[in-house]
């Protein structure tokens, strides 16, 4: 086996001219891979084709890949992967989204802009008109980097007979079958790719994946033996994907009684240098930047950007983070325009079961977030505690402050995406009555095989011991889609359950309904062959989407939160402290209690994190603190109690009444603190992470 | 042997071994490569995640840090050597029971942090706890469910017969 390793660029945005090969390296020991080498196409097939695996006379990022090296000695190699010298002719380079909406230098397609949607409802141009007051602000949220502890890896055997097949750390085993049968221009059938213990994804390990195991392949196919590529740290946080950095403008007409008359709202993403997933990503944002609220007129703009950074990607959340965080900490000023409490003006413009979303869907599943609201408020002893730090806060120098969120999350892929995925989910039974659950979805550490094992169970009323979960392996388990957009539980498990019913059905129809499972399981494959049944996703009943007029119902159902943070802010080095959390939301039902109260758990920990440590420092499009040690993530020290509590709502069309999960806690714990810094304060935050400095810088403009 | 390499003898999990390589190799890696203990996990590489925590002499260390010569005679136990064959320490059947891990990268380290905070603390305060566990990051859980799992550890241990 052969180790290899990836020469980047050196440079944001230019021209390659040459590339050199060092002297003092033993070259010919190498097998030395770059865009002429390729078989098939230089493209990573995703949404848009536009970026490829090795630059090919154009750099549009400081980590675009270059050069492939492979060597049997790992020393050997990263010492020659430094001899290997990128000669760039520079062009000129855009590194913030505000440049790149300004147009002055154009690095993708007309205009700079991967992708922008409009949402209408209404007049809002009238609606402001007749407003008792009118309330903006501008909102900004950094990059985030998703810091598994497991880093990006694959193995790669290739060959052009036999074809390609590599395993690895990844989520969607069937995104990256479909980027190398590109990438080699071979069939299906001739792409094979595995999916080993994947130590943590949160959307990490969504889209980068088909990059390693692409270049680890064509390593392979030159060289004729297997090889492998470990990302280390560094090169892992500088090279992969991060969360979009993003900017929100709202402006927003309110009555006198405190009712939304109008939201303007203009949302753009930092998309780096290709289009990836930032369409979808976009997508996502739009449809939830107006929250958990009903307001008749609305135009919500929605812009992803190109910058010359490498590519942002999927992290959990997708998007809506960004998007809530905005709109979560507009809604605390607005309140404070009116002289309100936040609480009430939230009350007001919940929602309603029945009501229309700005993108025209009707919420026909029952709307929960006023209950929520007041389970939180109740929880945190809200009201006294606002009213207790308001005083003492006077006199006290260390200032202490409590905030919340209110926000839902849907579940699965946005509009039309579940329709065009189409997934399929397959349940077998051995003939000694053992049943493999066969699907694409991966255990990332979130608990897939254990629901699945769940659902499985119980659809066939066996014991949880009974289901074997079959490795994600493409040659061997149907498409069931990616594992991503808190599909897996709601989505994909309902499939397993469908699929476990339609098995019992089959057994019931052809052996009998009385017989016992074991007995039946071996008189049907003994008469009949394997014994198998699948099921197909279709929509819910009435649930439709309109790609082209970007309405309808854009997702089955909706996850709903209220989360409560309480803070303490030291008057010397402006640290904050999260000092208590209480997350309370309605997801359906609550199918494993220990697995979904870590989801949230952990999902507030990042949603944390982003809120308070973890800064991407960027110098010309590149992550200068690619380190754990300058890069911060909540420690076991950081982390407040996180107190969860679940109110269950079944949802008809989740297995066992489940909704999606997993997302959900990233959204609410940014703009809950971010509201109790600023009671705590009287500082108006509008950027996370709200660093030490960035707190001195709003204290002494307000001093100012 | 190569001019660059030395030999070294240490006990790993209560056995002898004899290890060769550049002085300079990362336990980490001779760990996993050589001896093929793949329980103890790359995360970092600059002792800031702990991920390939393991008891060098007793001490919880980072053995991406150590380098081979450091280990010479030394005690070392890894994720492999804390159950006692079939039966799993307390630590293991409470993160097991209490959700404690979750991709599973951090818990080989973490679980050995536990061990060794139950060592020094037996019934550590919360503050002790966080500050046992501090080395060793996890970004899955937000800590909560292993917190609930050193607790329930302590009592595991309690309520065993001596």
């Amino acid at each position: 086996m052969l180790y290899g390793a990836t020469v980047r660029s050196s440079a944001p945005r230019g021209l390659i001219r040459a590339i050199h090969y060092g002297d003092g390296i033993p070259w010919d020991e190498f097998i030395v891979v770059t865009a002429a080498d390729i078989p098939g196409t230089n493209v990573v097939a995703l949404i848009t084709e536009d970026q490829p695996y090795l630059a090919d006379g154009c750099i549009n990022h400081p980590e675009e890949p270059v050069v492939l090296l492979a060597h049997r000695d790992p020393s050997l190699l990263e010492e020659a992967r430094r001899h290997v010298t990128v000669e760039i002719e520079p062009q000129p380079a855009v590194f913030t989204l505000e440049d790149s909406l300004r147009g002055t230098e154009i690095i993708w397609g007309a205009d700079n802009v991967f992708k922008s949607y409009e949402v209408t409802r209404g007049n809002v141009e009238s609606a402001f008109a007749a407003a008792h007051i009118i309330v903006e602000g501008v909102y900004e949220t950094g990059a985030q980097e998703q810091l598994y502890i497991e880093p990006n890896g694959m193995l790669a055997i290739a060959h052009p007979d036999e074809g390609v097949t590599v395993w690895g750390s990844m989520q969607c085993p069937y995104y990256v079958h479909k980027a190398l049968a590109g990438l080699f221009d071979l069939p299906d059938g001739k792409i094979r790719v595995v999916q080993m213990e994947t130590g943590g994804g949160f959307g990490g390990k969504e889209e980068y994946p088909s990059i390693i195991a692409g270049h680890a392949a064509l390593l392979a196919w030159k060289a004729g033996r297997p090889v492998k590529i470990v990302y280390d740290r560094a090169e892992d946080m500088a090279a992969t994907t991060k969360r979009h950095p993003s900017r929100t403008r709202h402006r927003t007409a309110v009555s006198v009684d405190g009712r939304l008359l109008a939201m303007d709202i203009d949302f753009v993403i930092d998309g780096g240098a290709y289009a990836t997933l930032s369409p979808v990503v976009l997508s996502r944002g739009t449809i939830h930047a107006t929250g958990p609220y009903f307001c008749p007129n609305v135009r919500v703009r929605g812009r992803a950007v190109a910058t010359n950074a490498p590519p942002h990607g999927a992290f959990r959340g997708f998007g809506a983070p960004q998007s809530i965080f905005a709109l979560e900490r507009h809604m605390d000023r607005v309140a404070r325009s009116l002289d309100l409490p936040p609480d009430e003006l939230r009350r007001r413009n919940f929602i309603q079961t029945g009501q229309t979303s700005a993108v025209g869907q009707v919420m026909r599943e029952p709307v929960t977030i006023s209950a929520l609201l007041d389970r939180a408020l109740e929880m945190s002893d809200y009201r006294a505690k606002r009213s207790r730090f308001d005083r003492s806060n006077r006199d006290a120098a260390v200032k202490r402050g409590i905030g919340f969120a209110a926000f839902m999350h849907g579940a699965g892929f946005t509009g039309s995406g579940e329709d065009h995925l189409a997934s399929v989910v397959t349940i077998e039974a051995t003939a000694d009555g053992r049943v493999r659950v066969l699907t694409s979805c991966t255990e990332i550490g979130q608990g897939t095989n254990t629901v699945f094992s769940q659902i499985a169970a119980d659809a066939l009323q066996l014991d949880v011991n009974e289901i074997d979960i079959v490795q994600p392996d493409t040659s061997a388990v149907p498409n069931s889609g990616p594992t991503v957009a808190s599909r897996t539980c709601m989505v994909v498990g309902k499939l397993v359950e469908s699929a476990a019913l339609n098995l019992r059905t089959l057994l019931a129809e052809t052996v009998g309904a009385e017989i016992p499972f074991a007995m039946a399981c071996r008189e049907y494959v003994e008469h009949h062959g394997p014994l198998r049944a699948s099921a197909q996703y279709q929509p819910p009943p009435g649930v439709h989407w309109d790609d082209d007029r970007y309405e309808g119902d854009a997702y089955g159902t909706y996850a709903w939160a209220v989360y409560v943070a309480e803070v303490s802010v030291d008057p010397t080095t402006f640290q904050i402290r999260v000092d208590d959390f209480v997350a309370v939301q309605e997801v359906g039902r609550v199918i494993n209690p220990v697995l979904a109260t870590g989801q949230i758990e952990g999902g507030v920990a990042q949603g944390i994190g982003w809120a308070l440590f973890e800064h991407v420092a960027w110098r010309e499009g590149r992550m200068a603190n690619a380190q754990m040690t300058n890069y911060i993530i909540p420690t076991s020290m950081d982390l407040p109690p996180i107190r969860v509590h679940f109110e269950e709502v079944p949802y008809a069309h989740g297995p066992g009444g489940a909704k999606g999960i997993g997302e959900l806690p990233m959204d609410g714990a940014a703009p809950a603190i971010a509201n109790a810094v600023s009671h705590a304060t009287g500082i108006d935050v509008r950027t996370v992470p709200i660093t030490p400095e960035r707190v001195l810088e709003l204290i002494e403009a307000a001093r100012a | 042997m190569p001019e660059s390499s030395v030999s070294i003898s240490c006990r790993v999990n209560g056995t002898d071994v004899t290890v060769s390589g550049h002085p300079m190799m990362r336990l980490l890696d001779v760990l996993r490569t050589a001896l093929h203990l793949t329980g103890t996990k790359y995360g970092c590489g600059e002792g800031e995640c702990g991920a390939c925590s393991i008891l060098l002499d007793g001490d919880l260390v980072n053995s991406c840090l150590v380098p081979l010569v450091q280990a010479d005679g030394a005690d070392i136990v890894t994720i492999e050597g804390v159950a006692d064959g079939d039966r799993l320490h307390a630590v293991q059947e409470a993160f097991i029971a209490c959700g404690g891990a979750q991709c599973g990268i951090c818990t080989p380290g973490m679980v050995l942090a536990a061990v060794n905070l139950l060592k020094r603390h037996p019934s550590p305060t919360d503050d002790e706890l966080r500050e046992g566990l501090a080395g060793n990051l996890c970004r899955c859980t937000g800590y909560q469910r292993i917190f609930a799992a050193v607790v329930d550890a302590c009592r595991r241990v309690e309520d065993s017969p001596r």
